[in-house]
């Protein structure tokens, strides 16, 4: 079962909430609402869901409703409609008593502003939530020192917020939710009030984190390269709606709609693509059956100057070229073993398009995508610049 | 004019006192008897009965540390007090010491929880807004009435005068302070599941509190510009001598106490402000 089930969870804000609601069923616009309640239209019937340990990513522009979605999950603001599940409770129509507990056991929430305590040392600050929960001075101590040594802050611990830097306070916002230890991490805009290097270090330090703590995370943010780098899933949202789920490949190759494309269009391409992306099925002949003369022959046909050679297995032995081919034939060789040769560029199905860039730059044959010895494609240079600029990309990898 | 006759306002208010007089009599007579005496022994058997040169030593001590380890407030201090016990104006010294000392201590009392209150409900900063208006605008000197038909003379109704005058501040501060607290914060604390009170205490009134320390110095100093008009009801201490001055006509012997009020309000006013720093600052 999904960690956070969401479903047809709506915003408005205004007074009319319920006119609204009723023009949303019409498949009114967040314009024509505007217009004729003067209501503003946060969330729009979104639903997904998250499953457990995965980042999932609320992507969108500023006004989109990303942050109120957020909000509603952990409902710091109150639905219009509809539910968000937390393990299988419905938070919409919870008392405040149970909300308390959910939040305090269940859900914790980094701010994009840090929002840490003035008044209160790093340590305190990372103490928050278990002093909000009761537990015992030592305990909660002990535990938000070992958050705080988590994201690298141990020795700050006597410090004010305001001494810290802000990558630091971030830091301390991540420690003071883990601390914690909640099942879900609710993070609105997280890294985006950090400079881009101390951003990128800090998206690298997450995912390093996510590898052992395997947490589930709920990420917001405007910035797709961000969404693309640490989402799993993400879902795109416009004007209050969520117009596309997917993972990062399916929103690049197969953007939902003109909004999502025009979003995806800038995007550096060679970050995210990969390998697999852009191989393609490899001509091979057989090392045991195959001699010179086949090589030769299949060569010829598909006008290639080099061929893989593998056995029945698929695992790849070296290539040969259309020279020594020829040459071999010409001297009656039978077998192609003494012709072969390994120096083969080779990556692996998760190689990344600038990793590729450089091997396919002075390769003499196309790039081995190789998984378990095995050849699982190649990529040509051709290829590598027509997936960079746009096209030509195929989803499944293995055939095209 | 004819047509509606003079609303008799005047004798709806003084009915009302009347009545409030006569009902809570009993209350009225234990704060005058009992926290009279209280205030009496206070001023004359615990303040006065410390050394003069040993309460000018304490409090230049405490200015010291208080200011930082400067030596201006500590001097001034010392010499300010040595100046009034020289002019023979000691005992009425700490008697308005004291007028202004338990005045400010109720209007606190009163005034923080009422701010608080004002800061979490919309219907109560409606009604207190106007009420707090009202309390600082009308003329001081007419809350000398109903003290005096509560509580007689003497002590209690400066202290009853000064309170209503001094509280306003303290509530609005204090309700300032609080909404003043980023919305930001007050979401990271509910994200954490805090109920009102862990919110109040540990996030709220925290970050509030140098704003609500600025309003408890306004309200000392407001309690401290009561005393003059509190010692026409019989209130010891310095603002009697300056009413005697007036009296009779003896601009030295009002200008001297007016001076000792002066030198009380500044060091009252440079020790608040010290002690108002805030964690993490």
């Amino acid at each position: 079962m999904p960690i956070i089930q969401v479903e047809n969870l709506s915003k408005i804000f205004g007074k009319q909430a319920k006119k609204a609601t009723k023009y949303l069923d019409e498949g009114l616009s967040k314009e024509e609402i505007l217009e004729k309640t003067g209501n503003t239209v946060g969330v729009n019937r979104a639903s997904f869901d998250v499953e457990e340990g995965e980042i999932f990513v609320i992507m969108g522009l500023s006004g989109s409703g990303k942050s109120t979605l957020v909000r509603l999950v952990n409902r710091l603001i109150e639905p219009t409609e509809g539910s968000v599940y937390i393990d299988g409770q419905d938070l919409a129509k919870m008392d405040s008593q149970n909300l308390r507990k959910v939040r305090r056991e269940k859900l914790s929430m980094v701010f994009q502003k840090f929002a840490l305590f003035p008044h209160r040392t790093i340590l305190e600050n990372a103490e928050f939530g278990l002093e909000v929960q009761g537990v015992n001075k030592e305990e909660r101590k002990k535990r938000a020192k070992e958050s705080l040594e988590m994201v690298g802050l141990g020795g700050y611990i006597n410090q004010f917020p305001r001494q810290l830097s802000g990558g630091m306070q971030q830091r301390v916002g991540l420690a003071r939710a883990l601390a914690n230890d909640p099942e879900v991490l609710l993070m609105d805009e997280a890294f985006s009030a950090l400079d881009p290097l101390i951003r990128k270090e800090m998206q690298d330090e997450l995912l390093e984190l996510q590898e052992t703590m395997k947490k589930t995370i709920l990420f917001i943010t405007h910035d797709l390269d961000e969404a693309l780098r640490i989402g799993d899933r993400i879902a795109l949202m416009k004007d209050g709606k969520i117009v596309q789920i997917g993972t990062p490949e399916e929103i690049l190759v197969n953007p939902a709609n003109d909004y999502v494309e025009k979003f995806v269009e800038d995007v550096d391409r060679s970050k995210v693509l990969t390998a697999e992306h852009i191989m393609k099925r490899p001509e091979t002949v057989d090392i045991e059956k195959h001699g010179p003369r086949t090589a030769l022959e299949r060569m010829r046909k598909e006008g290639l100057s080099t061929i893989y050679v593998t056995d029945a297995k698929r695992n790849l032995h070296g290539y040969v070229t259309a020279e020594d081919v020829s040459e071999a034939a010409k001297k009656d060789v039978k077998e192609l073993k003494g012709i072969l040769r390994t120096d083969i560029p080779k990556a692996s199905k998760d190689t990344s398009m600038n990793e590729i860039f450089e091997l396919i730059h002075d390769a003499p044959v196309p790039v081995a995508v190789i998984e378990d010895g095995k050849l699982k494609g190649i990529i040509v240079k051709g290829a590598v610049i027509a997936a960079l600029a746009g096209s030509e990309v195929n989803l499944n990898g293995s055939d095209s | 004019m004819g047509l509606i006759p003079k609303i008799p306002m005047a004798e709806w208010i003084s009915a009302a006192t009347d009545w409030v007089t006569d009902t809570f009599e009993f209350l009225f007579d234990f704060i005058k008897n009992d926290f009279g005496d209280f205030i009496e022994m206070f001023a004359e058997e615990w303040l006065m009965s410390i050394p003069i040169w040993l309460f000018i030593l304490i409090v230049g001590v405490l200015a010291f540390f208080v200011s930082g380890k400067k030596f201006g407030l500590t001097a001034f201090s010392v010499i300010g007090l040595w100046f009034i016990a020289n002019q023979e104006l000691w005992a009425e010294l700490m008697n308005t010491f004291t007028l202004v000392i338990f005045a400010s201590l109720i209007s606190v009392i009163i005034g923080v929880p009422f701010g608080i209150w004002m800061a979490k409900s919309k219907l109560a900063e409606t009604i207190l807004t106007p009420i707090l208006d009202f309390m600082q605008t009308m003329p001081a000197f007419v809350y000398l009435i109903p003290a005096v038909a509560f509580f007689s003379i003497g002590m209690v109704p400066g202290v009853a005068a000064s309170v209503i005058f001094a509280t306003p501040p303290t509530v609005r501060f204090t309700n300032l302070g609080i909404r003043q607290v980023s919305h930001e914060l007050i979401e990271a604390s509910d994200s954490f599941g805090t109920t009102g009170v862990q919110k109040l205490f540990k996030v709220q009134l925290p970050m509030a509190k140098k704003t609500i320390m600025a309003g408890i110095n306004q309200t000392v100093m407001l309690a401290l510009s009561m005393v003059v008009i509190a010692s026409m009801i019989g209130a010891k201490g310095l603002g009697q001598t300056v009413i005697t001055g007036l009296q009779r006509a003896d601009v030295g012997t009002g200008f001297v106490a007016g001076l000792g009020i002066v030198i009380l309000a500044i060091i009252i006013d440079r020790f608040t402000q010290n002690l108002n720093t805030q964690r993490g600052d």
